[in-house]
């Protein structure tokens, strides 16, 4: 079956989620979507599965335009969806999860079970999906259970296949199985759109790559690129940011860390002898496609997450064993990745929020009475300084903007003395206008001293604020390069391709 | 994105003081709205049965279908009998809640232990927790209570602030437990106070089979009278409790509200993550928050032990605990809401009882009424559903135009 979206258009109040899409994916082909966290792969994909209503534009199946009222007409149309968070239930078998929603009875209503053996039999023979039956899920590794999400999408007709990051679960073992069972797919005619982050799994299977970034395709290539170019192109160039900035005085080291390792509650190793050291007065980039071990490295920084190994010292103290609230006493100001989980509370007023981590103090306190004047006058002024457009201080956070609620964490971490500033994603889904003006809020906290730490997928935004910038790539920091690095190595590193001369830059870091 | 620019920038500007409190009025409107609707329609269906449980009407009925030739006179027959009997049931409800001042005062003896009991569970609510176990909490503390009461012998508000404090404190330590188990292994708390209440129930029939709770001569499992000196007093004419009850609900919307302990409530109940990165402790929410609950819970059993019953047995509480979670629902976990459901709970409680002895009516029918209400609170869509057709259509229409 031959899929074309054309101009699909998804919009969000103000916030464009997905601008003009055009994707073509003909049949038993294996389309790859490459592109990080929010930059609209799911919205596009919500669209296609019928979960979301598209604002704009048309999808078409074989030259026939479509348009699903949720996943059911998806499903009767031959788009199947095999989603990152298994749908299946546990207590059930194979067969029982695989005729679910459509079982067939025999008389008197009873469950035709052999019906939905044979046919789980039959599709595991035909495409190699090692699978029993009559096996209960829950007993099932990860791995399986995902071709079981298969088997149910191949049982329903699908003759185009969603992987939404696929891999996201999997151990390298059954990553190789989950790419064996493409190509047996797409062998016998089925189409299949695979969404990821990893380059490495696009160069395996892909046909054709498409990539995406703040909600559009900024380009195709095929995998015979190199992972250099496709790094490139996904963590962008097409928009140039430009901050005006002077150059850095960099001053003492602040923030050291030495040896730091992070294991994850599955087990795995995902910040490996990590060291590095954040100077005042400078901004200090840490680039790395999505994954790399970039969150759980800046969340043990935090106290959020307890290193397994390793130092944390700032300006000479050990913090290694601090909790989330000594490391705000500490000085140090945190930027979360994903402001709706833990920056802020979607059902407090933009006034409350603006306090959320600064409450304590004497200034918005005395004793357990919080001081309500203060509070209302620190928002007023806030909003007034951080242009916040809200209708009210009252207003619930959750209603604003993307951009807007950015700009109360922002506002919220700026407003006390900093030692360090910790910046994940910090312009992830916010608007160029908001873009703009907090980039320029961080260099001016450079400026008067703090050292600033960056994380970003956006290669632009690394390049636009950092005077050093330290590469992640499997958990390691692979390089720590000066912000005049050309793109091309820059691709190189991050596509974990360590260039032959030492990593050492001009200023003396060690990697 | 520029474009909105101008008219935005007036909204920074500052408000009139009034501003605030007409924004907050019409953000309850709707909740307002729906709640009256449900109590209307749990009414209304209340009348119903009373009217299929009246003979008169039934009566009237059958001879509806006996006769059909007559059907215009049995009708009326009907129609005078049935609204005769609904009203004769409703009148006697509110004459026997709010109708004189002693049966005012029974409603407002009622109402107390249920707003107390209610803040409890509508304080951990806002705090993320779903206590189910205000019985076991009330019960443990009225043994406390009742124990002090009984046994010592103190100077008048000595022994009634001796014997408040030990229900405090039994209350607040098996309400905290829960917060305790949750924050250290994850326990839900669902779960553990149901299973609490079961061992609270135990533990006071443990205690009341022994010798030093056993009231002399009496051959049933209950404790010696509450001396005179640990029993609520009456203020300016009113009993104690619903004045404790009140100044409770001020202190449980103080702390929501204005406190910092509040605050961090309401931010660990609203989204956890979010509190933790902001350096709060989620733990130390928890277990706040159930053991403040487990003091409401107390309260409300001191009201009972030292106040009506003024001694200790296996239902000294009855149902409070449990009604104490509809109250909290109905008043959608706010003080002021919690407050006004007790109050109502208190009234239909205390008129009841009335409606038995003058209009015939069995009490039950309270319970069907009480539970209705909640029934309609929590399917706000359904009520929604019975009174939206006409706005929807007018919505319709103003699409259609656009």
């Amino acid at each position: 079956m031959r899929l074309e979206i054309h101009g699909l258009t998804k919009r969000f109040g103000t916030f464009t989620a997905n601008d003009a899409i055009d994707l073509v994916v003909e049949p038993g082909e294996v389309h790859c979507l490459l592109g990080e966290n929010g930059a609209g792969k799911s919205t596009l994909m919500n669209m296609l599965y019928g979960l979301l209503e598209p604002t704009e534009g048309t999808i078409e199946l074989d030259g026939k335009p479509v348009s699903f009222d949720g996943p059911g007409d998806a499903l009767a149309a031959g788009v199947g969806m095999v989603h990152q968070h298994f749908m299946l239930v546990p207590v059930f078998t194979v067969a029982e999860n695989v005729m679910l929603g459509r079982e067939q009875t025999r008389a008197g209503g009873v469950l035709d079970r052999n019906a939905a053996r044979a046919k789980v039999r039959e599709l595991s023979e035909r495409y190699g999906l090692k699978v029993d039956p009559d096996a209960l899920v829950e007993d099932l590794p990860v791995g399986v259970q995902q071709r079981v999400e298969i088997i149910k999408a191949l049982a329903n007709q699908a003759e185009i296949l969603i992987l939404d990051e696929p891999t996201a679960v999997l151990t390298p073992q059954e990553i190789d199985e989950l790419m064996d069972i493409m190509r047996e797919l797409k062998a016998q005619g089925t189409s299949i759109i695979f969404i990821t982050h990893k380059l490495r799994e696009v160069k395996a299977v892909g046909d054709k790559i498409s990539v995406i970034r703040r909600g559009k395709v900024v380009g195709t290539a095929s995998p015979d690129a190199s992972e250099a170019e496709l790094a490139e192109l996904m963590v962008g160039r097409s928009v140039s940011l430009v901050v005006d900035k002077d150059a850095a005085r960099p001053g003492a080291a602040v923030l050291s860390v030495r040896d730091l390792t992070v294991i994850d509650p599955r087990g795995h190793m995902v910040v490996k002898d990590v060291s590095f050291e954040a100077r005042a007065g400078e901004v200090l980039g840490i680039a790395g496609v999505q994954g790399n071990g970039q969150t759980e490295m800046i969340k043990s920084l935090l106290g959020l997450v307890r290193p397994d190994a390793g130092v944390i010292e700032l300006d000479g103290r050990d913090i290694s064993r601090h909790g989330p609230r000594q490391s705000l006493e500490d000085g140090i100001g945190y930027i979360p990745e994903d402001r709706s989980h833990d920056g802020f509370v979607g059902t407090f007023s933009v006034r409350e929020n603006l306090v959320l981590d600064l409450y304590r103090s004497d200034e918005f306190s005395s004793g357990p009475r919080l001081r309500l004047g203060a509070i209302e006058e620190n928002a007023r002024a806030r909003i007034a300084e951080f242009d916040i457009r809200t209708e009210s201080p009252e207003t619930p956070v959750a209603s604003l903007s993307g951009g807007n609620q950015q700009k109360v964490v922002v506002a919220r971490e700026f407003a006390r003395d900093l030692k360090v500033l910790i910046a994940s994603q910090p312009t992830r889904g916010v608007d160029v206008g908001s873009i703009e003006f907090i980039h320029r809020r961080i260099v001016e906290s450079r400026d008067s001293g703090t050292a600033v730490i960056i994380v970003s997928t956006e290669l632009d935004e690394i390049y636009a604020l950092s005077d050093r910038i330290a590469v992640m790539y499997d958990g390691r920091i692979v390089a720590v390069v000066g912000p005049d690095t050309p793109r091309e190595q820059m691709g190189l590193l991050m596509a974990g391709a360590v260039p032959d001369q030492p990593t050492t830059s001009s200023d003396g870091a060690v990697a | 994105m520029s474009a909105p620019l101008s008219p935005q920038t007036e909204t920074v500007t500052p408000e009139p003081a009034g501003a605030r409190s007409s924004r907050d009025l019409t953000r309850w409107l709707p909740t307002v709205r729906d709640t009256l609707v449900a109590i209307v329609l749990a009414f209304a269906v209340g009348a119903l049965l009373i009217i299929v449980s009246d003979e008169e009407s039934l009566e009237a009925l059958g001879n509806i279908i006996d006769h059909p030739g007559s059907f215009l006179v049995y009708l009326g027959d009907f129609v005078r009998h049935s609204a005769s009997a609904v009203f004769d049931g409703y009148s006697a409800l509110v004459l026997g809640s709010v109708g004189s001042a002693s049966s005012l005062e029974r409603t407002l003896e009622r109402s107390a232990p249920l707003i107390c009991a209610g803040l409890g569970v509508a304080l951990a609510f806002r705090a993320g927790m779903f206590n189910i176990g205000a019985q076991g909490q009330a019960l443990v503390a009225a043994l406390a209570a009742g124990y002090v009461g009984f046994t010592f012998d103190l100077p008048f508000l000595v022994h009634l602030c001796a014997a408040v404090a030990a229900a405090l404190l039994a209350g607040g330590l098996w309400g905290g437990v829960v917060g305790l188990l949750k924050a250290r292994t994850g326990a839900h708390e669902v779960i553990t106070t149901i299973m609490l209440n079961q061992v609270a129930r135990f533990v006071v029939l443990f205690f009341l089979a022994k010798e030093a709770f056993q009231r002399p001569g009496s051959n049933n499992l209950e404790t010696p009278v509450v001396a005179e000196s640990a029993r609520f007093p009456q203020v300016f004419g009113l009993h104690l409790g619903i004045v404790l009850a009140v100044l409770a609900a001020v202190g449980v919307w103080w702390l929501l509200e204005r406190s910092r302990l509040g605050f961090e409530m309401r931010a660990v109940g609203s989204n956890p993550e979010a509190a933790r990165t902001a350096g709060m402790s989620v733990a130390k929410v928890y277990v706040a928050a159930m053991a403040l609950a487990g003091m409401l819970s107390g309260l409300a059993a001191c009201m009972t032990v030292l106040g009506l019953s003024q001694s200790v047995t296996e239902n000294v509480m009855g149902s409070v605990g449990f009604d104490a979670i509809t109250v909290a629902l109905l008043g959608r976990a706010t003080p002021l809401g919690t407050v006004l459901a007790g109050l109502l709970f208190g009234a239909l409680s205390a008129g009841g009882v009335r409606m038995q002895t003058s209009a015939g009516i069995p009490p039950d029918l309270i319970q069907v009424v009480q539970a209705l209400i909640v029934l309609f609170v929590a399917a706000p869509a359904l009520v929604r559903g019975l009174t939206r057709v006409r706005r929807r259509t007018t919505t319709e229409t103003k699409e259609a135009g656009a």
